[in-house]
Order: structure tokens, then C-alpha cells, then sequence
């Protein structure tokens, strides 16, 4: 049982006039016209680890699964054992094809005993879903793609909480609530976990995610109301908060060493060589799909991803190629698949595949960038960790 | 304030400002606006001789790179350093203290006009 979505030419956000309003540049983004920026990249980014920064992520692809057989049908589908989280917890897990490639990243709410929210790269809606409906055959759960009904905004970043704390408008989901529940459950709200809340009396889902490296709240909601709460928290948050485009959450995932799908990740690359081996529970009792290609692991001399960095202020960029040297013979050994000037550290860092034997930290290489090779060094990811 | 509309423009949107027997070359706002923010930048030295097309350097922000070209032949008699240290001036003034490089020209350009640029990005 299910249903899906369509597909129409050219999406908009449910947030778009408020984007044109504050003169947000746009880029297509899987069909969407989203912000890249607002002013600078820069400026968001550094907003972000400083204060907070505000994204639209409405974007992003939700799919529900609702009935007893859900925690089942989640763990013959995904590599992780979504069974084994507790209402009210999220997980990072990952959708495998039949050979142990990667088809999609996503986030897994469990949001009720017999309920899960699934989120999915936009670019991946469609194949998420179907592959989610066809896998859940069998199952007594209903698979069901949301994602023209559910709107994203993510507050990220260190004052991120105490805005949300002092927003107007929001509360728990229940009987009696008031400002002070709001407030406790937010507060005492931990990373990866989720609560039921309220804004303006409609349900909003707040969970404490993101994609920055900082703390920070996702909130998912009604298109309708995501205008309000935009603004409302864009209010509260005054200078505090600043509007954020994709070009800075780019910058800001890359620096906490967070893959991006289609650059780290992809159909021919299995969890092991992004390092996400630990994402694929080969300890839980169900068979899912791509488990035996799991099992069996890359080949010895598949590459593995690194990060890399290098000095100066040219950055090795997604497809340039990795060197072992910088002479005319010198091997290639491996590819850039995201790269920028680090607006926080102040010199490039990029992620790579590269052969393994060359994946040890310390291991010095070089970027061909556009001619020149640069040196550049392995480092563990990631490059940069919030200070706790 | 430059004058807008006394410059030249290119289709790889540069302006070219002439002056004398010398022109100065810089990227407009549009190409800054579409760059983002440009964190590094890489010019020619002054003596390099350029000829009308090429790639002679590059402006690089946080999310991508965009090519200098040269608009016309000519010889480098100087990059901006002030841009080198402080690549942001692209976005803060392109057409003044943003300006890239400066060419001696045996022969000045005929490019685009303001209107005509304007029309050609659509404005």
C-alpha cells in the first residue's frame, strides 16, 4: 500500500516570497529554486558557528511509514537497525542497492511506536520512495511520500536554542501545554532526538539535527505555517539569527566533515570506503538489502575517503585529480569530491577518494588544481569540531 | 564612484575602462554577484603580454571559479595588489578599487556598451 508524490518542472518553496522579499540569490537545486545566498556566503557561514543561522530545507524529501510492521520493513530496507531506536530518537542510516552501493543518505525519526519519518535527499525523493514502497512489501506498515506536505526550517548554530527558547507561538503537542513545557522539553532535548511540538496550535516536529556541525534544531512542519515561523524566529532572533543559503551550508557541512550525496557518496561506493562502515548494523538479525555485498567489504585496493588539507588559498575542487608526487610521473592516486577555502580555518580543506594505502593522516599528496599541484596533506575527518 | 556607463563590457562580463593608451579590466557586479563571495584571486604579473581570449587569471570564491580573459592583446603593466590581499574588494566595489589588471594596448577596444551589456544579462 502507498502512494507518491508528483513531479512538476520547476519547484518552489513554500518559503520562496519571503526569500525574494529578503533579495536572496537562487540556484536549481533538484528541480527547486532555492537560496544559494542572501548577502554572503561567507557572512552565513560565519554566522552559523558564531550565532545562528536560518535555512530553508523545505526541499528535502519525507517519507512516512505508519503501522505495526514499520521498525521491521525500516530494518530489511535500511543498513541500520531502526527497530532499535526509542520513540523519540533519530538515526543516520543509509539505503543499499542489491551490490552494497549507496542510493541515498538519510535521517530516520521514530516518531511513535508503530510511526517513522524517513528524510531523504531532495535529488532522491523518487527513488527513496519507490524503493521504500517496494521494500516494505510484506509488511504491515503504509509507506507514504510527504514531501509536498512537509516544510523544513533548520535553526543552526550556538544561540540557536535560546532563540527558540524565547520564539512566541510554540508548544508542546497535548493537553494543558504551555510555554514552560515548550521550553523544558526543548532544553532538556538531546542530540538526535525529537518531540512532538506545537506553533500557533499546528503540530511541528522539533528535532535537535542538522547538517552544520553546531547545535541546532530542524523543524518540520506544514508549508502553510512555515512563512510564520520563519519569520517569527527571524524576529526573535534579531541580529542573532541571520538567513542562510545553500552555498554557506555547503561550506559549513564540509568543515564538519559531513558527506554530501553525489560527491562522498553515490551508487558505486560502498559505506566501508566513505567510512560510514559503522552506519550498516551487520549484527542485527534481519536480511537487508545490500547486506552480502556488506559482508564481503570493498576490495583491498578500493579507494577510501579522506580530508585533506592543504596551505594557501587555492582550493582542490570536486573531479580534480590527487597525485603522489608533483613530477611529470608521477601516479595518480585518487579524486577531489569536495573542496573549498575553509571560511573558518582560513586555508583549503577538501574530502578525496584515494587508494589506501595512501589514507593514513599525515600522508602528504598533491591537487592538480586547473595545472598546478598543490600539496596537500591527509588529516582525519573532520576538519572542524564545535568546542563542547 | 566609476561611471557605469563611460565603460566597456565583454560577454565574460568584464568592463574595460579606457584610459589614455592603458586600459583597466575588472569583472562586473553581476559576475561578482553570480561568483559569491571571491576569497582569492590570481593575476597576471606586470610584464606578462596577453592576447584577446585567453585565460589570463583567475577569481575564486567560497562556492566556485570564475576565468579572467583577456578583452583585447596587450601587456600587463599592472595587477592590483590590493585586490591579491584583499580579494573581497571584487564584491565590495567591482568597478573601482576592485579593478584586476590594468593592459597597455596598441589598440583600444570596441566592446559593449553599458545599454548593450545591460540587455545582454538581461536587465
Amino acid at each position: 500500500m502507498s502512494d507518491s508524490g508528483t513531479t512538476p518542472e520547476e519547484r518552489r518553496s513554500p518559503l520562496d516570497a519571503v526569500h525574494r522579499a529578503a533579495g536572496a540569490a537562487f540556484t536549481d537545486f533538484a528541480g527547486w529554486q532555492m537560496p544559494v545566498r542572501y548577502s554572503s556566503d561567507l557572512a552565513e557561514h560565519r554566522a552559523v558557528r558564531e550565532h545562528a543561522g536560518l535555512f530553508d530545507l523545505s526541499h528535502m524529501a519525507e517519507i512516512s511509514l505508519i503501522g505495526p510492521g514499520s521498525a521491521d520493513a525500516l530494518d530489511h530496507a535500511l543498513a541500520g537497525k531502526l527497530s532499535a531506536i526509542a520513540v523519540g530518537q533519530a538515526k543516520y542510516s543509509l539505503l543499499l542497492a542489491e551490490n552494497g552501493g549507496i542510493i541515498d543518505d538519510l535521517v530516520v525519526y521514530r516518531t511513535g511506536e508503530d510511526r517513522f519519518l524517513v528524510v531523504a535527499n531532495a535529488s532522491n525523493r523518487e527513488v527513496v520512495a519507490a524503493e521504500l514502497i517496494a521494500r516494505a512489501e510484506g509488511f504491515e506498515t503504509f509507506v507514504s511520500d510527504e514531501s509536498d506536505d512537509i516544510a523544513l526550517v533548520a535553526l543552526q548554530g550556538p544561540d540557536a536554542l535560546a532563540v527558540l527558547l524565547e520564539t512566541p507561538g510554540l508548544g508542546v503537542e497535548g493537553p494543558g501545554n504551555d510555554q514552560e513545557d515548550f521550553d523544558r522539553a526543548v532544553t532538556e532535548l538531546k542530540y538526535y532526538r525529537s518531540f512532538p511540538a506545537t506553533f500557533e496550535g499546528e503540530p511541528v516536529l522539533v528535532a535537535r539535527t542538522g547538517y552544520t556541525g553546531e547545535d541546532g534544531f530542524e523543524l518540520y512542519l506544514a508549508p502553510e505555517l512555515a512563512p510564520k515561523l520563519w519569520e517569527a524566529l527571524a524576529e526573535t532572533g534579531g541580529p542573532r539569527v541571520v538567513p542562510c543559503g545553500l552555498a554557506s551550508r555547503d561550506t559549513l557541512r564540509l568543515e564538519a566533515g559531513m558527506p554530501l550525496y553525489g560527491h562522498e557518496l553515490g551508487r558505486g561506493i560502498l559505506p566501508a570506503q566513505a567510512g560510514l562502515g559503522r552506519v550498516v548494523s551487520l549484527a542485527k538479525e534481519a536480511d537487508f538489502i545490500g547486506r552480502a555485498a556488506a559482508e564481503r567489504g570493498p576490495a583491498d585496493d578500493a579507494p577510501v575517503l579522506v580530508g585533506l588539507t592543504a596551505e594557501g588559498r587555492r582550493a582542490p575542487r570536486a573531479g580534480y585529480e590527487v597525485f603522489d608526487g608533483d613530477s611529470a610521473d608521477a601516479r595518480r592516486v585518487g579524486e577531489i569530491t569536495s573542496g573549498a577555502l575553509s571560511p573558518t580555518l582560513g586555508h583549503p580543506v577538501a574530502m578525496a577518494f584515494v587508494a589506501p594505502g595512501l589514507a593514513e593522516p599525515g600522508t602528504a599528496v598533491f591537487v592538480d588544481v586547473r595545472g598546478t599541484r598543490i600539496p596537500a596533506t591527509v588529516v582525519a575527518l573532520p576538519f572542524y569540531r564545535r568546542a563542547s | 564612484m566609476t561611471d557605469v556607463t563611460a565603460l566597456q563590457y565583454t560577454e565574460e562580463h568584464e568592463w574595460v575602462k579606457v584610459d589614455g593608451d592603458t586600459v583597466v579590466i575588472g569583472i562586473t557586479d553581476y559576475a561578482a554577484e553570480k561568483l559569491g563571495d571571491v576569497v582569492y584571486v590570481d593575476l597576471p604579473a606586470a610584464g606578462t603580454a596577453v592576447s584577446a581570449g585567453t585565460v589570463v587569471g583567475e577569481i575564486e570564491s567560497t562556492k566556485s571559479v570564475g576565468e579572467l580573459f583577456a578583452p583585447i592583446d596587450g601587456e600587463v603593466v599592472e595587477a592590483n595588489q590590493a585586490v591579491i590581499d584583499s580579494p573581497e574588494l571584487v564584491n565590495s566595489d567591482p568597478f573601482g578599487e576592485g579593478w584586476l589588471i590594468k593592459l597597455s594596448a596598441p589598440e583600444l577596444p570596441t566592446l559593449m556598451s553599458h545599454a548593450e551589456y545591460r540587455a545582454f544579462v538581461g536587465e
